[in-house]
């Protein structure tokens, strides 16, 4: 999908996007893989093998005191062995999820907190999707879509580290939504600039398009925009984790018809929320100490 | 030693008319020491009517362990009615699940949510304890040493080998023996091949010796090949596993929740056919279908 911007900005993003790690293919891999429930075990080794990382993390785990195995564990191939090709199958879902996300600070934006609110965006996001808008949005692509919608503030806050900290002072002192500063102090706001980040990763067009238009009122309605938003709108209101940008009352009627237009409902049907923020923790967890 | 079976269902319970002869809950098994060391192995749904057995003999002292955390091994926990009675210790053994991050405690956790269950740990009365074991260290419990092996499942499962008085057994809980997941003309099937060799090794000789060996054997050899990967073995394998172990009896177990009685003895007396198995031999090992309320002295 095309992105357009005046020729300035463009470039000025342009470097701060190349400046962005790669989005490790491995990880693209084992999330298809995992989705696919014909794929074959070799198959899933064979990637997991192939990303040094991932195997580390890996064998770590299964190396730890844990188990206290009698021999170590030196190749994925003999962790399967170990633990079960559905084990290691879905640890390594687990670190390929974490392991996308930056770590380290950036000077008024934490990072961990960040980490968390992208993470139970995510889980919530799937979960929505399981449960209201089933065969019309993909589970597995709603997860990202939670992982991935804020990574535009990781640009700015990484790269135009000066600009992101005037639009967050602009959006607390003139109590707008964070995107909204962003387009006035900046000229873009971070959900475009994480679509052309997820462009740049060769993403699916969905899935770039959801993140580009999760702040857009006007945008095409699609019930993975719908899982997302209420995703991002109940992490918000039940201050889970930081996006940086603080929940207002007056965006409760943006909520998707689909789930009602009351949000605290739709936060009631979902059940214990501890659960998700628990899975959410975990995985935060795993990233930043594995 | 003493060993009871009070469930021996797979999957799911199955109760009815059809299951009446065999049984229809779920995993659980109830192993006595000599001197009543009571050790439970699954809490599959046959734990309640063990759990109402046990009423009769208060306090109780059950020591659990818990092969791995899957809904048929673990659904009878929050009804097993010691853990309700003050005096009572139940203590709950288990494996740590690298997946979640938890250790055992999460197979009480999980069912005990409001949604799910009317009532918290905290209102049970019983001094419950959990332990979270490690591969091949032992535990002992009075009379009995319970011993922790790796099994291949889909999610981690634990075989627990228990001594006692001189004389052993061994469960698989679910288990389906290793096998290549490469195909015999890719590069890595040797190397691959080897390690299932060594790791089939390494369990034989954890539990060389037993005399009683219980054993997943949910499908016959025929279904197997649609089955590759679901986590269970077969009557035929487990036959001739048990054999090359020189265990004296082996009781296959984890029956299909649709096999009903009379079809479950026709294919295990097919399989015991297909392998040239006869009981008058001398010598030859018993080989049975595990059966609620059978008792087996050890």
């Amino acid at each position: 999908m095309p992105i357009s911007l005046p020729a300035e900005l463009e470039h000025k993003l342009g470097i701060a996007i190349e400046q962005m790690p790669a989005f490790p293919k491995s990880v693209q891999k084992i999330l298809e893989l995992a989705r696919n429930i014909n794929s074959v075990p070799k198959e899933m080794v064979s990637v997991i093998e192939k990303d040094p990382v991932m195997t580390v993390k890996i064998l770590k785990v299964i190396n730890s005191a844990f188990y206290s195995l009698p021999n170590k564990i030196t190749s994925v191939g003999q962790a399967t062995i170990f633990l079960g090709v559905n084990t290691i199958k879905n640890l390594s879902l687990g670190f390929a999820a974490a392991g996308i996300l930056p770590r380290g600070t950036v000077e008024g934006f934490d990072m961990q907190r960040y980490l968390l609110h992208s993470l139970i965006v995510a889980t919530l996001a799937r979960q929505l999707a399981t449960t209201g808008a089933k065969g019309e949005a993909d589970p597995g692509d709603c997860y990202i879509a939670g992982l991935l919608h804020d990574f535009g503030k990781i640009v700015f806050a990484q790269a135009m580290k000066v600009e992101f900290r005037a639009a967050m002072a602009y959006s607390i002192e003139k109590k707008v939504a964070l995107n909204v500063a962003e387009q006035q102090i900046i000229g873009v706001d971070h959900a475009v600039v994480g679509a052309m980040l997820a462009q740049r990763w060769q993403f699916a067009d969905h899935l770039v398009q959801c993140i580009h238009d999760h702040h857009n009122v006007q945008a095409a309605p699609s019930a993975m925009l719908d899982c997302l938003r209420t995703a991002n709108q109940i992490a918000r209101k039940l201050k889970l984790g930081d996006s940086g940008n603080a929940w207002r009352e007056a965006e409760a009627v943006a909520a998707a018809a689909r789930f009602g237009d009351d949000l605290d409902a739709t936060i009631a049907s979902l059940g214990d929320m501890q659960r998700y923020i628990d899975d959410a923790q975990l995985f935060a967890q795993v990233s930043a100490t594995v | 030693m003493k060993v009871r079976f009070w469930g021996v269902r797979g999957s799911i319970a199955s109760p009815g008319k059809s299951t009446v002869v065999y049984g229809g809950n779920t995993t659980c098994i109830e192993v006595r020491g000599d001197d009543g060391t009571l050790v439970v192995l699954d809490a599959g749904t046959g734990i309640f009517p063990l759990s109402q057995a046990l009423l009769s003999e208060l306090p109780v002292q059950a020591n659990i362990f818990i092969t791995h955390s899957h809904w048929d091994h673990i659904q009878g926990l929050p009804f097993f009615a010691p853990l309700y009675i003050p005096g009572n210790s139940v203590r709950i053994h288990g494996a740590f699940d690298v997946v979640s991050g938890r250790g055992i405690e999460q197979v009480m956790d999980v069912q005990l949510q409001y949604s799910y269950f009317p009532i918290r740990e905290a209102e049970m009365r019983a001094n419950i304890s959990y332990q979270t074991l490690h591969v091949g260290v032992p535990v002992t419990v009075g009379s009995l040493t319970i011993t922790p092996c790796l099994m291949n499942h889909p999610v981690v499962n634990f075989g627990y080998r228990v001594d006692g008085d001189g004389r052993s057994m061994f469960f698989t809980g679910d288990h389906e023996p290793w096998y290549n997941i490469y195909a015999p003309d890719d590069e890595e099937y040797d190397d691959y091949q080897a390690m299932v060799a060594l790791q089939q090794a390494q369990l034989d000789t954890a539990i060389s010796g037993v005399n009683l060996l219980i054993a997943d054997s949910s499908y016959t050899q025929a279904e197997y090949p649609a089955k590759v990967g679901w986590g269970h073995g077969t009557m035929e394998g487990h036959l001739a596993w048990a054999s090359r172990l020189g265990v004296s009896t082996l009781v296959c177990t984890h029956h299909e929740p649709t096999r009903a009685d009379a079809a479950l003895e026709s294919v295990f007396t097919q399989a015991l056919a297909d392998c040239g198995y006869a009981s008058d031999k001398a010598g030859a090992m018993k080989v049975v279908l595990a059966q609620e309320g059978m008792e087996i002295s050890v």
